[in-house]
Parts: structure tokens; sequence; C-alpha cells
């Protein structure tokens, strides 16, 4: 790294850790109902909403009814962009003229932009119109950002509360975690994105000469479709002169905003945060890893406040930073290192496949942490050209399991599940009772936390396997060898961590992934989520034990590395027979 | 059973306000205070009509131009309606055959030494605007002798297509294709 990508990089940390606390004490505020300084604006509008939609600010849930409504809305998400997508055709706001989705990729893209994964199995900017993109797919990265946020507090709640079965109303949180908090940062952001480059109109796509014009050669087909061939079996193909290029246009700001602020991660163009229009500066680039861990780094400030102390908070921040940046090394030094396969041609030694200039090492392999490190998916470079051990980067993060800041909301009840069993454990080793925040940790707290922490892993091992045998499956990948296992590997494991990147070379529009990849998104979103949930409701009902002599101090630096401990074991006992037989087998492959 | 009708009402609600009301909100501002951004950033050329964005990459392979990075868009490079990278593995034989086939066709237009990354591995976008200032440098003379300038005019040209740092330490240095080879039409 040379000395400007050690400042930028510096720089980013403290920037985000700067915004932890006044971010973090400003959602602990929205979420126990204080009055904040937005309220005098949005409070009316709060209440008008309340009013219009039914609902009783007061009326407290128990965990059951505060999974369920959450179950109900995101059903509703669900078939409302379901429907969308097949009926985009007879929609407005479609200057391209761009047809209705397949059913299997209307049900794939429906249920990821429900869960938050916002895995894309279609190209953005020839399959979209603005209505679905705007109405549809921005208004799902909100709300089920949201989701995952209120989902985080109520699992708070149920630590913090003491003798009772309610963890606080869903749509209450739900309502306010998207006015006073996504909203006005979404807003704010995408004005800045604006002033930046990043697009944002309703113009239709806008055609260019080129200065110069180029060619390529176009397979010639028959009526049917089917490729012609010659009389010797080769393909006939025909010289195509491209004179000009028609470029596309959209509301994408707005859109990359909230993209990056939920953890969302589905890019309006094919190409993701590399477009230029989605992603035009370094410091457009700078924004956008911000936002990405905005939201789940400062939560962790959230919890601390809610929870009385907020060093619980910082603890578990230091873990995930530790983490985030450690892998962020290994990546920059394979990424600096570069190709030897291609160095020896007499290129340069360092691996730009796949990234873009403007942004830099630094600034590439940065997003590449931030964006699986979370549960985000977006990308500003491509996974898939990444050497074998910096593509190994982010596969690990998100294999074990999107708590390194991790989705919003999602990352932070995971990485408490992995406090929990870190507590348990180490509380065996010590032979006492283990607690966490002063509630006793029992079996049905085991339980849900084993669920919330091992249910991804284990759809990931399955469909994995199932994958290497179905023809249609390994048909879809775009390299041969190891590298192609990795494809799958990562595929797979980014729809069951609702993370959504890709090794993008795989051809993932076929039944298999599409199918699958619903379910493994439902499992991988909705298990863990209803997991964590009851075991609020179990905790909430407990009496609050005092800390005493034979308590593990879990605000202290030992727990930490403790809890980091527990999580590379789980993560590599999980995890590493499949890693050696992709990147690291290809590292082998590549370095001799 | 009656959290149905919040769930029906508030999905309505938030659609109003996320899907319409806000992306309206930042197009107007954004209309207003950078409308030239909004649009796409668009230039013109020598004839006074668009001659495309500056922020989106075009394809050039007259020697007399500066070559931009390879793109891997379909159907032809640089197509600005299939963004999207190579996505090829470092192992890749297909891969590294057409990186040593890059490699030769910068040696036969006369590059010597190392060649710089970015100009033979393929973009993330597909639409790179920009070169590093090295690999602009290797193609001066070439487009000095196919041009008839002096290797000064160009390198001057070069300079002033050249983007440092953001704010002086963000990104890399880099040289936009389109406005320098706009610039040498105009010369």
């Amino acid at each position: 790294m040379n000395i400007y990508e050690w400042l930028q990089t510096i720089l980013y940390f403290v920037v985000l850790l700067a915004l932890v606390k006044p971010l973090g004490s400003f959602m602990a505020k929205v979420f126990q109902g204080e009055r904040t300084f937005l309220s005098p604006v949005l409070a009316p509008f709060e209440r008008l909403i309340y009013r219009v939609s039914g609902v009783k600010p007061e009326d407290e849930m128990g965990w059951q009814r505060y999974a369920g409504a959450m179950l109900l809305f995101n059903l509703v998400l669900f078939v409302a962009l379901f429907v969308m997508l097949l009926t985009q055709h007879l929609l407005p706001l479609n200057p391209q003229k761009v047809p209705a989705f397949t059913w299997q990729l209307a049900l794939n893209t429906a249920v990821s932009f429900t869960t938050n994964t916002n895995w894309q199995a279609y190209v953005g900017e020839q399959a979209a119109s603005y209505f679905t993109q705007m109405v549809g797919l921005a208004v799902h990265n909100f709300v089920s950002a949201a989701t995952g946020i209120v989902i985080a507090i109520a699992v708070i709640r149920g630590f913090v509360r003491r003798k009772t079965s309610l963890l606080g109303n869903f749509w209450v949180d739900l309502t306010r975690c998207t006015l006073y908090i996504l909203l006005p940062i979404s807003l704010i952001f995408s004005l800045v994105l604006v002033s930046q480059g990043v697009i944002q109109n309703f113009s239709p796509y806008k055609s260019v000469p080129l200065v110069q014009s180029t060619n390529y050669d176009k397979a010639k087909m028959d009526d049917k479709g089917v490729a012609l061939k010659d009389a010797k079996g080769n393909p006939v193909s025909e010289n195509v002169i491209v004179k000009e290029v028609t470029i596309p246009m959209g509301p994408v700001a707005s859109q990359e905003a909230i993209k990056e602020l939920g953890t969302n991660g589905g890019g309006f163009f094919n190409a993701n945060a590399a477009h230029p229009f989605e992603n035009p500066t370094p410091l457009s680039n700078f924004i956008e890893i911000l936002l990405i861990l905005l939201i789940p780094g400062a939560l962790t400030y959230t919890f601390g406040v809610m929870a009385g102390n907020t060093r619980q908070g910082w603890m578990l921040l230091g873990v995930m930073l530790f983490i985030l940046i450690t892998t962020f090394g290994v990546l920059q030094w394979a990424e600096s290192s570069g190709n030897p396969l291609v160095a020896r041609l007499g290129v340069q030694s360092i691996n730009m496949e796949g990234k873009e200039v403007r942004f830099g090492l630094a600034g590439s392999n940065l997003f590449t942490v931030a964006t699986t490190g979370t549960s985000c998916g977006a990308v500003n470079s491509m996974h898939d050209s990444l050497t074998p051990i910096g593509g190994m980067m982010p596969l690990s993060l998100i294999l074990l399991g999107e708590i390194i800041f991790g989705g919003v909301g999602s990352g932070l009840y995971t990485m408490l599940a992995f406090a929990i069993i870190a507590v348990f454990v180490s509380g065996l080793m010590i032979g006492r009772t283990p607690e966490y925040l002063g509630k006793k940790i029992e079996v049905r707290e085991m339980w849900m936390s084993i669920l919330a922490i091992l249910t991804a892993g284990i759809v990931v091992l399955i469909l994995s396997g199932i994958a290497m045998i179905a023809p249609q499956a390994v048909a879809a990948m775009s390299n041969p060898g190891a590298h192609g296992l990795t494809e799958v590997l990562y595929a797979i494991a980014s729809m069951a961590n609702n993370n959504g990147s890709a090794f993008a070379g795989l051809n993932a529009n076929v039944n298999f992934y599409n199918l699958f990849g619903s379910l493994a998104m439902t499992i991988g979103r909705y298990v863990p989520a209803i997991a964590v949930l009851a075991m609020a409701g179990s905790l909430a009902g407990k009496k609050y034990i005092p800390p005493s002599l034979g308590t593990l101090p879990t605000d202290k630096a030992p727990f930490a590395i403790w809890l980091t401990l527990v999580i590379l074991i789980v993560g590599a006992l999980t995890f590493f027979p499949a890693l050696a037989l992709g990147p690291i087998v290809e590292q082998l492959m590549m370095v001799n | 059973m009656k959290d149905i009708r919040p769930a029906i009402l508030l999905f309505i609600i938030f659609t109003i306000i996320c899907g319409g009301i806000y992306p309206a909100l930042v197009t107007g501002i954004a209309a207003a205070v950078f409308p030239r951004q909004a649009q796409g950033s668009f230039i013109t050329g020598k004839s006074g009509q668009a001659a495309g964005s500056t922020l989106i990459g075009q394809p050039f392979s007259d020697p007399k131009y500066f070559w931009p990075r390879p793109s891997a868009t379909s159907d032809f490079g640089y197509n600005a309606l299939a963004s999207g990278g190579s996505n090829a593995g470092p192992t890749n034989p297909a891969y590294l055959k057409t990186v040593a086939e890059r490699v030769k066709a910068l040696r036969d237009s006369g590059v010597t030494g190392t060649v710089p990354a970015d100009l033979v591995q393929a973009s993330a976008s597909g639409l790179d605007p920009h070169i590093s200032p090295e690999s602009a440098g290797l193609q001066v003379a070439r487009i000095a002798k196919a041009r008839g300038l002096s290797e000064d005019a160009v390198e001057q040209a070069v300079a002033q297509a050249t983007e440092g740092r953001q704010l002086g330490f963000l990104g890399a240095p880099r040289v936009n294709v389109l406005v320098l080879n706009l610039e040498l039409d105009r010369l």
C-alpha cells in the first residue's frame, strides 16, 4: 500500500468510528420512543401513518406476535413484488418496453429483495423497468432493511427487560426505523452521490454516436433462433458495424444510497457499484463504503445504550473490526502481489482484472470486505476475478455467517447468538452457570443460538453438495477446475447468508439456482430471525441476576478475544474442507 | 389476525413514501442543484452535439487514438447496455491466452518494458472511462507519430485529461480516455 492508500483507509475507519456514537445513541432514542431532533417534522406524519393503518402504538407484542407480524409483512412484500415482476410490461414508467420476468426469475428476485439478499440473476439495465426499480426494488430496500433492524431491537429488549413477555410493537418499530433513520440518511447521501455524478432522472436511454465506430461478429440465427452452421459445421457469423451506443438512464442515486445504507446491495445496473453511473469517483466510493458499515457499526452502540453498558457494544464492535481489518490486509496483500501467470507475460504484477482504475486497489478491496462482511453484496470489483486467496476473503466473510458488521440488524442478532455460545462454552470450562447481560443462559437459549448460527452453514454445505451432482448447476460454471467449485460455493453461500454478491461468471439464471436459491434465501433469513425472537421472548421473562465473582465479564478484552476464537473455530470446522478444494487448491496451482 | 390490516396498509404507505415521494424529491432537488450530473455528465464533441458521457468509456482501436482498457461487455467492448466484467478466474487458460494476445498487440504497436496491468486486464464495469497515467504515457509516441504532432503536444493533452487523487489522497490518479481523444481531435 502506498501512503495515500494508508491515509484513505485509516481516515475511513476514523470517520466510521466517529459516527458510531452519535448515530448509535440517536437510534436508541428512536427505538425507545423518545423525542429526537427530527420529531417536530416527522411526528405528525408518524401519527397519521398509525391512524390510517390502524396501528395502536401502545399495543406491545409477545415474541410470537412480533414474529408473526414480521412474517406477514414480508409475505405481503414478496407477493407484491412477485406480481409486479410478472406484469411489469403492463405497468407505467417503462420507456424501454422491457418484457415481464419468467416466473422462476420473478420468484428468485422477489424472495431475494424481500429477504434483504438482493441476489440478482438478471441484468438491471436490460430487464427491469424504472417502475420496477423504483416502486418495487427500492421500496424493498427500505423495508427489508428495517425488518432486520427491528428484529435486532426486539432481541436487545429481550435481554434488557425483566419478567415480561412483551418485546415492543413491530409496526411502530418498522415505521420509526424507516421514517427517522433510513429515509433522512438516504435523502442526504443520495444528493451527495448526485454531486459526484450518480445519475437521477426519468429520461429514456440516450443514444450517442461513437467517436470511432467499432464492429463485432454476430452469430447468424434462423427464424427459430437456432445458430446457423455452414457445410463444415462451423457457425456462420456476419460482421456488424456499431456506429452509436445506447447509454442507460434512470433514478439511480435514490436507490444507490439505500442500497448501501440498508446493506441490500442490489445494483441498478449489472456492474453494480463498479458502474460509473452508480459510483463515479473515489469520493462516491468512500461514501458508499461508509454507508455500508454505518448502521451495522452504530447498532452495536445502540445495543450498549439499551443494555445500560456501552462497553458491551464496543466489545462486539472490536471483534468485528479485528476480523474485517485482518481480511482486508490479506486481500490487499493478495491483489497487490498479483497473478504470477499474468506477470510472466511481461505485465506489471498487480491484479487489475475486474477492477476500476479510479478506485485504486485499496478502494476496491475495502469495498469488497465491507460488502461481504455485511450482507450488503454490492460490488465495485468483480470478485470472480480476484486472486484465489484474495477471493477467499469475501467468501470467508460470508461463510462466517454475516456477523462481521453483518446485515443491518441481522449482523447484530447473529453476533449476539455467537456471544451466547461463547459464554456457554466458557461457562462449561469454569463450571459456572453461564450468564449474559444478567440473564441466565439455559437450554432454550442454546438451542435458539445454535439454530441462528448454524442454519445457513448447513444449507450451504447440503446445497453445494447437491449442486456438484446436478448437471445444470455444473454447466453454469464459467471457469474450469477448482475456480468453478468456488463459483458454486460462493453463489450458494451468498444466497443462504442473504449477501447477494456473486462470483458473477456463474450463469445463475437457470432453474437450479433460481429455485434452490429461493429456498436457501428464505431459510437463511427467517429461521435465524424466528429463533432469535423466540430466544428474546424467553430471555425477557427471566429475572435479572446481578454480576457476582463467578460471572464472566463480557465487557472486557479477554471475552472479545474468546469470542473471536469461537467465531473462527466454528467457521473453520464447518467450511475448511470446502475452502481447501476451491480457493486453496487454485492458489497452489497459480503459484506453481 | 388484527395484524393483516397494518401489514397491507403499511406496505402501501411505504410504497408511496419510499417508492414515490422519496425518489421524486431526490430527482427534483438533483435537477435543480446538479442538473449536469443528474443527466449523466454528457460532453459535446467537435461538431457541438453530444459525444458521450465523461463517465462512460468508449471503444478505440485506431492508432491515432489513445486506447482504453480492454472491455468484456457482451457483443462488443464498451457496450453501455451490458455493463460487466470478464469474471475470468486467475488460472483460467482462456483468460491467460486473451491477456497474452493483448500484450502482443501492444508490443506490435511499439510498447516496450513492463506493461501496466490496467491496459491488459478488463475493468469491472466494462465501461471504465480511465487508464492509469503510465498506460497513457507509453502510448504517447504512437499517437504523436500517427497524427504528425510533437510528443510534447500530445503529452500536454494527456496532462489536461489527467485527474489527480480526489481531495489529494482518495483513489488513484487517472486519465480520461474519451476526453483526451476528443481533445486530440480538436488540436
